[in-house]
């Protein structure tokens, strides 16, 4: 066992550190200076931004040669420096995005956990059931088809400008300090509920339909044959069924929160919400080198998190990939 | 397997408590206390401004418990806004508010400059009037020497009173920091501190025009602040806490807004008897289009500085939202959209060529279609609205341009543009083939349809024109490099003097353009013209028969050489809603004709006076 991890492990650390150097690489490569997008914005005359425009250069390190960069990038890395964002200047990356994750996971969180757990139930659930299957599985199949961005709108245009139920913008009332007030935690939910809803509804879909067809593939295989023929009760066949089914929807779970703090981009940005997502594209908009590393280092970290815990959830969940490790055979 | 299925599930219902959890941890605890305490901080000192040393209030406040602390503030600081006494505004903030450095131009929090730090006058561009702000009076004494009396009885948020000292530190500072205004010390000698209220600048060589340009932009710092600090930290600090003159005081702010809240003790009541309406101004991060549309629908901004198209419908529809002009052009002009070409660049160099431009692009297509009538088609010389007295009608009758394909196919065909190749577009003279691209911003969706119209207008009279759509940082890199061939900008914004516009039409020397990101993007090369700008900024800003004969000079050059083509000015976007506030600026007769805007540079272009005119609406409901 601690061969298997060892082995993980160092698999991990090597595509962490390829792929921190590519988001390193990355913005790099686009056309342009944040410098000058920077400067471009603060209407200067002319000799102020030459001046400007030599003091920021130097202040992000960006007039070093570049291996110089990229090794300062590493050392300042594991000092905990994720540098200075330009568009926000001068906030501290760091800063910047520990203020944003905290959104996004009180977004994102209930709505991936809440989205699978009832997806897959009624997935389970619709797939035996052939008038549900006929009615309501069409309606996940197109809630899962639809672009959060869109379905977004739809609910703001909807419940926000048409029946003025829900805000359409914004974290809690703009009218509001926060504070631990039942009022101001209302307003947060009240705020929540749309963003949340509009992913949890496409998700749901998805989950669903996921489940649906991987249970009827399996009810279809060749240990429930056997088993209805053994006599089996209908309940424990299905029992099987599920258990087995929900290892591929297991991965699909983890692969989604490992994306936590970036996987509400579009929704986010149709709501004002103050997460990760917006950042990021304002932070490419503007070139900000800094920020937008800081953003793509934390999906990494995410992602890598995630799949660790797959690997290790498929070590408690999967007896098959339990026994292949002790050398066992199936 | 049962004990699996449990265990599987137990993970869930143990995830779903973190995500309760979760869900009410965010706002965490200890930035609620940090908030209270700093907020003493500035009650505190407001309340007790008038007696005690405030070194004593500093250190109580300091050692102040989060509890006492939070008892202390129940009146002052109310948790939830009043809707009627809160004005909501959006349009400038593009991110977190992260500066409030009124030397950041580009990124300090919306109303940093202008709620908070004052200047020494406002301008105002629709009377052409200087109004003295911090200053009393300000003359010329001699040709070389400009005498400013401060105004007395002003004191900085912090309670330290405010004196010529603070106006003479702010501009020694910028001698050796770099901001924006530094450049002052080209030509300006000295400044001699005469007495309490009086200082005398003596200058090398008096660029009149800038200067007074620096009179209503400079903003004034106290020197007992920002004394101490180092260069790096004037030009480029985040100067969090900010202590101003203003009319209003930072309160707090957060990832989505910026909370300004009215200064009790603001000068200008006694002096000037202007009391600005709204207790608190919350200036909204402005998200997507779509979001400034719908909180303006649903009544939850009370002023959008935001580019909404299609705004005329919503203003004649009767949705209750309003406009500076009741009809087209609904908007102010703000600044001058342009038609820039690469001179460096084949055929672009060849005056005859980009005139045959000009007369290709049918700008009331822009005008109509593109933007629904909230912009004005540009006037042949491109100067704004506000700056009509300097054009010269001669000038103007005997070289200017409008709308003609035929016109442009003539003057293409007459410098030998032809058809070569067959193609059904014109080649060089000497036959090879011209094929030209145009670029805006990708995601500027309104400049993108543009020059759809461009291009479409070109290709009409046969010249091969393409639209093309990088990302900013791209079109900014091709521009400032000269790597583009066409281009839109409109970078200068509207001011006291057309100097700023032909300083930026004629901007040299062209080595350095791409450094100095201050015009002349297509590198025109024309040192009679570069000349007469600099004579232009040396002629006195009262001297305005001056001034029109230089600008006149000016016009002959930029409409014979035609080193770009102006094509409409952008407007100063700003929709409002009377549902709380009313009395706003407006062009009719009986309003007041103050701007109404919160973007950077405006507030001291009398859109500060906006605020004190503003009245709240008799019906106005008491909470959001």
């Amino acid at each position: 066992m601690g061969r298997y991890f060892g082995r993980k492990l160092l698999v991990y650390l090597l595509t962490f550190f390829i792929a921190v150097t590519i988001d390193w690489l990355i913005p790099r490569f686009m056309p342009g200076n944040p410098v000058q997008t920077m400067l471009s914005r603060a209407g200067l005359r002319a000799e102020a931004a030459e001046v400007m425009y030599g003091y920021y250069t130097s202040a992000f390190g960006l007039d070093l040669p570049i291996w110089q960069q990229y090794l300062n990038f590493w050392t300042a890395l594991f000092h905990g420096d994720l540098g200075t964002s330009v568009f926000l200047f001068p906030t501290p990356v760091t800063q910047v995005i520990l203020r944003a994750v905290p959104y996004d996971i009180f977004l994102l969180l209930p709505a991936i956990l809440l989205s699978w757990f009832a997806g897959n139930k009624f997935g389970a659930f619709a797939a035996r059931a052939r008038r549900l299957d006929n009615t309501i599985l069409p309606l996940g199949y197109i809630l899962t088809a639809t672009p959060y961005m869109w379905f977004g709108i739809l609910l703001a245009w909807a419940l926000g400008i048409v029946l003025g139920i829900f805000p359409v913008s914004g974290a809690y009332s703009y009218a509001m300090r926060p504070t631990l007030s039942l009022a101001f935690i209302g307003s947060l939910l009240w705020h929540w509920f749309l963003p949340f809803a509009s992913i949890f509804l496409v998700k749901f879909g998805g989950w669903a339909i996921g489940m649906r067809n991987m249970i009827i593939y399996e009810l279809e295989a060749d240990y429930s044959h056997y088993l209805e023929d053994l006599g089996a009760p209908r309940k424990l066949i299905r029992k099987y069924a599920f258990n087995n089914a929900i290892l591929p929807q297991l991965t699909g779970l983890a692969l989604d929160l490992g994306v936590i703090v970036a996987g509400a981009l579009a929704t986010e940005i149709v709501f004002s919400y103050p997460g990760i997502g917006y950042l990021i594209l304002q932070a490419i908009q503007n070139q900000d080198y800094f920020l937008l590393q800081g953003c793509f280092l934390f999906i990494i970290v995410g992602v890598l998190l995630a799949n660790f815990a797959i690997d290790i959830a498929y070590v408690l969940v999967d007896p098959r990939t339990r026994i292949g490790m002790q050398g066992g055979a199936v | 397997m049962k004990m699996r299925m449990i265990q599987l599930w137990s993970i869930g219902a143990v995830l779903l408590l973190l995500a309760a959890l979760a869900a009410c941890a965010p706002a965490a605890t200890p930035e609620v206390v940090e908030k209270v305490v700093t907020q003493v901080v500035r009650e505190t000192v407001v309340v007790e401004v008038e007696g005690e040393p405030e070194v004593v209030e500093k250190e109580v406040v300091v050692t102040a418990t989060p509890a006492a602390a939070e008892a202390a503030e129940a009146p002052a600081a109310p948790t939830t806004y009043e809707r009627s006494e809160t004005l909501y505004t959006s349009g400038t903030q593009w991110g977190p508010p992260s500066s409030w450095n009124p030397f950041n131009r580009g990124g300090y929090a919306m109303g940093t400059l202008g709620l908070c730090y004052e200047t020494l006058f406002i301008y105002d561009p629709l009377t052409n009037e200087y109004a003295p702000w911090l200053a009393e009076s300000g003359e010329w004494t001699s040709d070389t020497v400009y005498e400013l009396k401060v105004r007395e009885g002003i004191t900085w948020s912090d309670g330290e009173p405010f004196t010529a000292a603070d106006v003479k530190f702010t501009f020694e500072m910028a001698e050796d920091a770099a901001v924006f205004f530094s450049p002052v010390w080209n030509w300006l000698d000295s400044i001699e501190q005469v007495d309490d209220s009086t200082l005398q600048f003596t200058f090398s060589e008096p660029l009149y025009q800038e200067w007074a340009n620096y009179s209503y932009e400079v903003p004034i710092v106290p020197q007992h602040i920002w004394e101490g600090r180092t260069v790096e930290e004037i030009a480029a600090g985040a100067n969090e806490n900010p202590i101003g003159t203003g009319s209003y005081l930072y309160e707090t702010h957060d990832q989505d807004r910026m909370v300004w809240v009215k200064n009790d003790n603001w000068w200008a009541k006694e002096q000037l008897g202007l009391d600005p309406a709204p207790t608190r101004i919350v200036d909204i991060v402005n998200g997507s289009n779509n979001v400034a549309l719908g909180m303006v629908l649903q009544g939850g901004l009370d002023l959008s500085n935001n580019f909404l198209p299609g705004v005329a419908t919503l203003v004649d529809g009767g949705y209750g939202v309003q406009t500076y002009y009741p009809e087209p052009p609904y908007m102010l002009s703000a600044n001058t959209a342009w038609l820039i070409m690469n001179h460096s660049v084949k055929p672009m160099d060849d005056p005859a060529f980009r005139r045959a431009m000009a007369h290709a692009v049918d700008v009331s297509q822009i005008v109509e279609v593109v933007y629904g009538n909230i912009v004005q088609a540009a006037h042949p010389t491109g100067l704004l609205p506000i700056w009509d007295e300097y054009i010269d009608q001669a000038v103007v009758d005997e070289l200017g341009f409008s709308y003609d394909p035929e016109q442009a196919k003539a003057i293409l065909a007459e410098a030998g543009y032809e058809d070569v190749d067959g193609d059904g577009f014109v080649d060089m003279p000497d036959g090879s083939p011209i094929a030209l691209k145009i670029i805006v911003p990708f995601g500027w969706t309104d400049w993108m349809e543009s020059i759809r119209v461009v291009s479409n207008g070109a290709q009409a009279v046969g010249i091969n024109l393409e639209p093309d759509f990088p990302d900013y940082g791209g079109y900014l890199d091709a521009r400032l490099n000269g790597t583009f061939e066409m281009a839109i900008d409109n970078q200068p914004q509207m001011s006291n003097t057309p100097w700023t516009y032909y300083d930026w039409v004629f901007q040299n020397p062209l080595e350095d353009i791409a450094t100095m990101q201050n015009g002349n993007y297509g590198r025109y090369d024309n040192p009679e013209a570069f000349d007469l700008v600099n004579q232009l900024d040396k002629t006195p800003v009262d001297d305005v028969e001056g001034m029109k004969a230089i600008a006149s000079e000016l016009q002959r050059i930029q409409l014979t050489d035609m080193p770009l083509v102006p094509l409409w000015y952008n407007g100063l976007w700003a929709q409002y809603s009377s549902a709380v506030w009313t009395n706003w600026p407006s062009s009719a007769e009986d309003a007041n004709h103050y701007l109404p805007a919160t973007w950077r540079g405006y507030w001291n272009m009398t859109a500060i006076r906006m605020l004190t005119e503003l009245e709240p609406a008799a019906q106005a409901e008491a909470s959001q």
